[in-house]
């Protein structure tokens, strides 16, 4: 007879009650988990992946109702009693969450919160629980452990925070480990590392592992086996190398092909200049004691100079923390500066808030998250006119109308849309609205500042076409903002590569690509396109 | 979800845009916000009722006055409503005519007809010919023999009923005025103030409010600063003195309530907008060029809309109880003017005549009940949560 599978999930469905409407999240999805095996549970955000991991432990809220069995080594986890499911939680299944930053208690030390699941599992004796602690800081790599068993949540960097959840989630040794996009919060280097180290602790444990991502590379990367989830349902799965080389259904092959693709054309020399700045700097005063004396400075963005030409992507990359987003809102004149900025011949870094408002109309900006940057309270067609209200004064409302509907239409959106109000679009949606806000000025210069990386990957990748499409069409300048370097790869001509505020090496885009000078280069690259931490160039976090 | 057909630009091909809405049309958030407010039952209630009331309270000229509505006298058409007729005119001698006064009906009676308001009497109006010394209880109270000795005395008629004198349907007060008379402009009065210091605080209040959390920095510290100071001076004290130096009139008094009662508004508001000068929608805003009063207007303070709302019932409340207060304390409106402070007052020096306090309870109490009633449907009707989702 053989032994049971680790974990076997039979005919899973999840509605979610909002009064008398029932919303389908997963509907019907049935695997299993041998022992020590990996799967990838992959799809975009909305198919239902992280309501499929949290159903497994019932951690839904009672507005969910779970149909459908899930077996823990035979037992049937979906029907036993709280206390017997609670045994189970944090020693035999424990699970890691997306956001480091808020999964930790801000008030307890990290002794006391791994402390806390080591002895509601049976650990007793307080020295022993602390060298047990020690111990699994130390397999989880956090440096001198001992010195930082004190330290509070927000004393450690959010990689950092991560690794302290994994500790957690190791503390009693389980035999599955459900991870839901533990590092999408991540820096792409911190996630190298972190990636390692679970693959790392995984063969050393024998752990089965349940890993939910929407990144098809980390899972190529971590996983034996994949599920793919569309809409709830798991609509292929199979191992790796099979899903990846001969997919089999269109939505897969689809979410394979959706990575954003091709390279940016070369720097045409001879086009005009946009925008220049010169050993741009944006220090933020510390100020200490009573009479709030500046005793040093936050150098957020320190020497940097750029020149973005008509026509060409200018691609800022670095980790966060890197003064990438400053250096943006910087160049716009949105935050205050010292160095020469240039458009177009004319310096405006002396320029005030009215002298640059004519200015406004030329260089726009788009914001990372589309659920953020578009106002609740306003239809679409209001706040894609709202510059025109300010440049364009003497608009009728026909002809306002009209070209918001023309800047819609540019942008991918359909114009009839556009009484309607932003929760009622996708993000890829809202995100073309913020696009069709920025250029329905035609500006010249455009900065866009992570405008795809709130986004799902096939999202991403028409935002991308979109972006290279407006360009070619209406010769912009770009200045593109990112970490993700997949996609600064398919549009950025020109490359930047920034760490704590200074620029670390910057060239044409292929050069710079094709042969990396620097070693933080090198590691950040190795780390964003083969998901490998390189050693020694960049501190364990 | 936009599957994974790319659309790309299109062609520029003109396609026109969809025709605009009228200009008054419900927007589909105010739509649904509405359909909230209904859907509270007893906000919509309370919001009909006191509706109900205010209107008729406002035509308070029309339901309780000493004056006829309107006058047919030999051939002329008069409407005293509106316009103060000498006496003369009737073959008197004041400056004013008294309606009420026997003789004047009698004449008026020969030579023509009165159509009088459902209640003969005015807030001021003294009854003169009260069955019992004032306060004299409401007429239905009376006993057969009060109200027989009442006709024998006034109308010099023996076997009167109560019928057949002029009712006072709660009662007069201790100078003999008819209280439901005085009850009805006390209500118009106390609401009109009520709303118009809650509404001007709360113009002041919210503008100080959003500039001090929309700019920040020092503006935020100096303005707190000041509003601490401000806040802490004894209102109370301060308004006796003025009272004492002057007789408070209508905008006196809302002036000097005006002065301290702004400052309510101020922490709400200023804390949302702290908390919203940093969305990214306001930056997109000031990238596009918007002026920084454009970004408060459209953008911040919309958010400071359900804190306000929030509030606001409280607001206006206490704007009418305040009044209430000083009248009730005698700093407040001028002696003689309808209110319902005053009422209360008598009520408290006249226990042995508890139709003065307990209408003046019942209508105070039914009043803060409903503003309070409406001001939650109305929050919970504007809230994001319910509204956006």
């Amino acid at each position: 007879m053989t032994e049971a599978p680790l974990l076997e999930v039979r005919d899973l469905s999840v509605f979610f009650r909002q009064g008398s409407e029932k919303t389908p999240a997963v509907d019907g999805v049935s695997f299993t988990l041998a022992h020590g095996s990996t799967l990838g549970l992959v799809g975009e955000s909305g198919s239902g992946k992280s309501v499929t991991a949290l159903s497994i432990l019932r951690l839904l809220s009672r507005a969910a109702a779970v149909r459908g069995k899930v077996l823990y080594k035979g037992e049937d986890i979906s029907a036993c009693s709280e206390a017997r499911l609670r045994d189970i939680r944090g020693a035999g299944i424990t699970m890691v969450f997306q956001e480091p930053m808020t999964s930790l208690n801000p008030l307890h030390t990290i002794e006391r919160q791994i402390g806390e699941i080591l002895q509601l599992h049976g650990a007793r004796g307080s020295e022993k629980i602390r060298s047990r602690i020690v111990e699994l800081l130390q397999e989880v790599g956090i440096p001198h452990p001992g010195e930082r068993l004190a330290a509070f949540p927000h004393q450690l960097s959010g990689g950092q925070r991560q690794r302290v959840m994994i500790a957690m989630a190791l503390a009693n040794r389980p035999d599955l480990f459900i991870a839901d996009e533990p590092t999408t919060a991540l820096d792409v280097t911190v996630q190298a590392q972190i990636l390692e180290l679970l693959k790392r602790l995984q063969a050393r444990h024998n752990m089965a592992m349940l890993f939910i991502t929407h990144d098809l590379g980390i899972v190529r990367k971590i996983a034996s086996e994949v599920a793919v989830m569309q809409k709830g349902k798991i609509v292929e799965s199979s191992n790796v190398a099979d899903v990846f080389y001969s997919p089999r259904h269109p939505y897969t092959k689809a979410l394979i092909e959706a990575e954003p693709k091709g390279t940016a054309p070369a720097i045409e020399l001879s086009a005009k200049t946009i925008l220049e700045a010169k050993d741009l700097r944006v220090w933020f005063p510390i100020k200490r004691g009573f009479f709030r004396r500046t005793v040093g400075y936050v150098k957020a963005v320190d020497g940097v100079t750029v020149l973005v030409r008509e026509g060409e992507t200018v691609g800022v990359v670095g980790e966060s923390g890197s003064g990438k987003t400053t250096l943006g809102l910087a160049l716009l004149r949105l935050i205050r500066s010292q160095g020469a900025i240039v458009y177009l011949g004319r310096r405006i870094d002396g320029l005030n808030f009215k002298a640059m408002r004519p200015l406004r109309r030329d260089m726009q900006i788009v914001f990372q998250d589309p659920y953020g940057s578009l106002s609740p309270r306003l239809p679409v067609a209001e706040i894609v006119a709202e510059g025109l209200g300010v440049h364009q004064k003497r608009l009728s409302r026909e002809s306002r109308r009209a070209i918001v509907a023309k800047a819609l239409i540019d942008t991918g959106l359909d114009p009839e849309s556009m009484d309607r109000y932003p929760h009622e679009f996708s993000g890829g949606q809202r995100q073309r609205i913020a696009v069709a806000r920025a250029i329905v000025l035609e500006p010249k210069f455009i900065v866009l500042d992570e405008p795809t990386s709130a986004l799902d990957m096939s999202v991403q990748a028409q935002i991308v076409d979109l972006l290279r499409d407006l360009q070619k069409l209406r010769r912009l300048a770009y200045m593109f903002i990112s970490h993700d370097l997949k996609v600064v790869r398919a549009l950025a001509s020109e490359i930047i590569v920034m760490r704590d505020g200074k620029v670390v090496e910057s060239g044409p885009a292929q050069e710079l690509l094709a042969a990396p000078k620097t070693a933080y280069t090198r590691a950040l690259f190795a780390a964003a396109f083969d998901i490998k931490a390189e050693n020694g160039v960049i501190a364990e976090q | 979800m936009d599957a994974f057909s790319s659309k790309g630009p299109a062609a520029p091909a003109v396609v026109p845009a969809p025709a605009p809405k009228r200009r008054f049309q419900l927007t589909p958030i105010n739509e649904r916000r509405f359909a909230n407010f209904r859907a509270n039952t007893r906000g919509y209630w309370s919001f009909w009722i006191f509706l109900f009331l205010f209107t008729v309270s406002l035509f308070s000229e029309f339901i309780a006055n000493d004056r006829p509505l309107l006058v047919v006298y030999k051939g002329e058409i008069l409407f005293p409503v509106f316009h103060d007729y000498p006496e003369e005119k009737f073959g008197g001698f004041l400056a004013q005519t008294d309606y009420r006064d026997a003789v004047i009906a009698k004449e008026i009676d020969a030579h023509g007809f009165m159509i009088w308001p459902p209640v003969r009497y005015s807030y001021k109006t003294i009854n003169r010919q009260l069955p019992v010394p004032a306060p004299s209880p409401p007429t239905w109270m009376l006993s057969k023999a009060q109200c027989r000795a009442a006709v024998l005395r006034y109308d010099k008629l023996p076997d009167g009923t109560c019928r057949d004198i002029e009712w006072n349907w709660l009662g007069t007060d201790d100078q003999g005025r008819d209280v439901l008379a005085r009850l009805l402009y006390g209500f118009r009065l106390s609401i009109l103030f009520g709303f118009t210091l809650a509404g001007i605080s709360s113009l002041i209040g919210i503008t100080a409010g959003a500039i001090q959390g929309y700019f920040g920095g020092w503006t935020d510290l100096i303005f707190q600063r000041v509003i601490e100071i401000w806040s802490s001076l004894p209102e109370l004290y301060l308004l006796i003195i003025i009272s004492s130096v002057i007789v408070p009139g209508f905008f006196v008094l809302l002036g000097v309530l005006l002065l301290f009662s702004w400052v309510r508004l101020v922490h709400v508001v200023r804390a949302e907008c702290l908390r919203t000068r940093n969305f990214e929608y306001v930056n997109a805003a000031r990238a596009l060029g918007l002026s920084n009063t454009r970004i408060i207007l459209r953008h911040v303070l919309p958010n400071a809309t359900v804190a306000t709302l929030t509030f606001l019932p409280f607001v206006l409340n206490s704007s009418v109880t305040t009044l209430t207060a000083l009248d009730f304390l005698g700093f407040g409106l001028p002696p003689g003017s309808p209110s319902l402070g005053e009422l209360l007052l008598q009520g408290k020096s006249n226990l042995a005549a508890p139709w003065l306090g307990i209408t003046g309870f019942v209508v105070i109490a039914l009043m803060l009940s409903l503003l309070v009633f409406i001001g939650e449907a109305v929050r919970d009707a504007v809230d994001p949560r319910k509204t956006l989702s």
